[in-house]
């Protein structure tokens, strides 16, 4: 098979995209072979598709990614509690009043937090009790509904769950979280808790 | 990478973004922020392309991403999400164009027939990128620059097909055209930004200059 320029720029783009049978492959490396033209063509073509997949093509404005959550969060239906959540949250409520309470000095170096999104919990109680499940990245107060798998929940304290990389849930910490902006505006931004610009 | 590792990768990504889609289902909703992650820039871009404009683009990521949110039970799994989030931002930045009539810049290429067919121009040659050409960010405003001169059915094809890497498959589905439509645009596209950009970015001219005048030597 033998085929022309014009045949060539019809099919370079399947040519790149291994979209040719063979036959029509083996006929148009033959001609990239002789001719010089058609074969600057492929390379440029080829030259377009390597700019093009760098993605930094397109960068988000900054600040997008926190937006975009901001605004799924007005959206998302809200944390309900129900009655065994609040049963829980009573209890731990006695826990707190009772005294119970560790040194929230443990929990002043940041760890490595769990979910890259989050933000320290740096406004919630240390003594607050909270839950976490195994595999998730947040801490909750009990009964939140973000809770991530409910058959396997410890309940400890904000402090050590500050300690083992969790990050307070962003609708049941919503309060501590606000608070804690208003206290301190330094603090930077808590991830979904502050209007963006 | 050899393709079998691309396939097994795609498959496990596929098998968590179907669990994490089943509990989003189910009612653990702030999953949806895990969901979406992987694909926050591409919904941006694809919108970007369409629109051609920062803040349009934002508002338009935003509400395709919140569409995606409240329709995530209509999601079929035989589809990839990625494919199905796409066409939600496709469809909702084509009706903020329609909406509008955002026409800002006349394409220059727009009034050129698909089926017809499309000449080359002659550069002696083009055949290396110099690293450093990358990092230069005016040469990014120059690639910006040229895919925002093509026409609107152009430049979706190649966003998808080649910024974003979706299969000609995958590009037909979410621009609900068929796939020989997306060949030849694509074709068509990608000769084009070669025709921009080459003569900026290292492509030397061919010593038979006579097109330039207006006529073509072949």
């Amino acid at each position: 098979m033998v085929v022309t320029c014009e045949q060539v720029w019809r099919e370079i783009s399947n040519y790149i995209d291994d979209e040719v049978a063979p036959d029509l492959r083996a006929a148009l490396e033959e001609h990239f072979h002789g001719c010089q033209r058609c074969s600057a063509i492929l390379d440029g073509t080829r030259n377009v598709i390597g700019l093009y997949e760098e993605d930094r093509m397109f960068e988000p404005p900054q600040g997008y990614s926190q937006r975009l959550h901001h605004r799924l969060e007005q959206n998302m239906p809200r944390s309900r509690r129900g009655f065994l959540g609040w049963m829980v949250a009573a209890a731990a409520a006695v826990l707190v009043a009772s005294g119970f309470e560790l040194g929230s000095s443990a929990a002043s170096r940041q760890p490595e937090l769990r979910s890259e999104h989050a933000q320290p919990g740096t406004g919630v109680p240390a003594e607050l009790v909270v839950v976490v499940a195994e595999d998730g990245k947040t801490f909750h107060a009990a009964g939140c509904e973000f809770i991530h798998d409910k058959a396997r929940l410890r309940t400890i304290t904000a402090s050590e769950a500050t300690r083992e990389g969790y990050s307070p849930c962003v609708r049941c910490m919503k309060k501590y979280l606000s608070a804690s902006l208003e206290i301190n505006n330094d603090a930077g931004e808590v991830a979904g808790a502050v209007d963006q610009p | 990478m050899p393709e079998e590792a691309i396939s097994l990768e795609n498959r496990a990504d596929k098998l968590n973004e179907e669990m994490l889609i089943r509990r989003i289902r189910d009612g653990e909703h702030e999953l949806f922020y895990e969901l979406i992650r992987p694909y926050e820039r591409r919904v941006y871009s694809t919108a970007f392309a369409i629109l051609r404009n920062e803040a349009d683009a934002e508002d338009v990521a935003q509400e395709a991403v919140l569409k995606a949110f409240k329709h995530i039970r209509q999601f079929r799994s035989e589809a990839r999400f990625s494919t199905w989030l796409i066409s939600i931002t496709v469809n909702e930045a084509r009706m903020r164009r329609r909406k509008e009539h955002v026409e800002i810049m006349q394409p220059i290429v727009d009034h050129q027939d698909e089926e017809g067919n499309y000449t080359p121009r002659d550069f002696a040659d083009w055949r290396e990128i110099p690293l450093e050409t990358l990092e230069r960010s005016e040469v990014r405003q120059k690639l910006a620059e040229a895919l925002a001169s093509l026409g609107q059915k152009y430049r979706e094809v190649f966003v998808l097909r080649d910024v974003q890497n979706l299969s000609i498959e995958e590009t037909a589905k979410a621009l609900g055209v068929s796939t020989a439509s997306v060949k030849t645009r694509l074709l068509r596209a990608r000769l084009m930004l070669r025709d921009l950009l080459a003569p900026g970015l290292g492509g030397s001219w061919s010593s038979k200059l006579s097109f330039a005048k207006g006529t073509k030597p072949w």
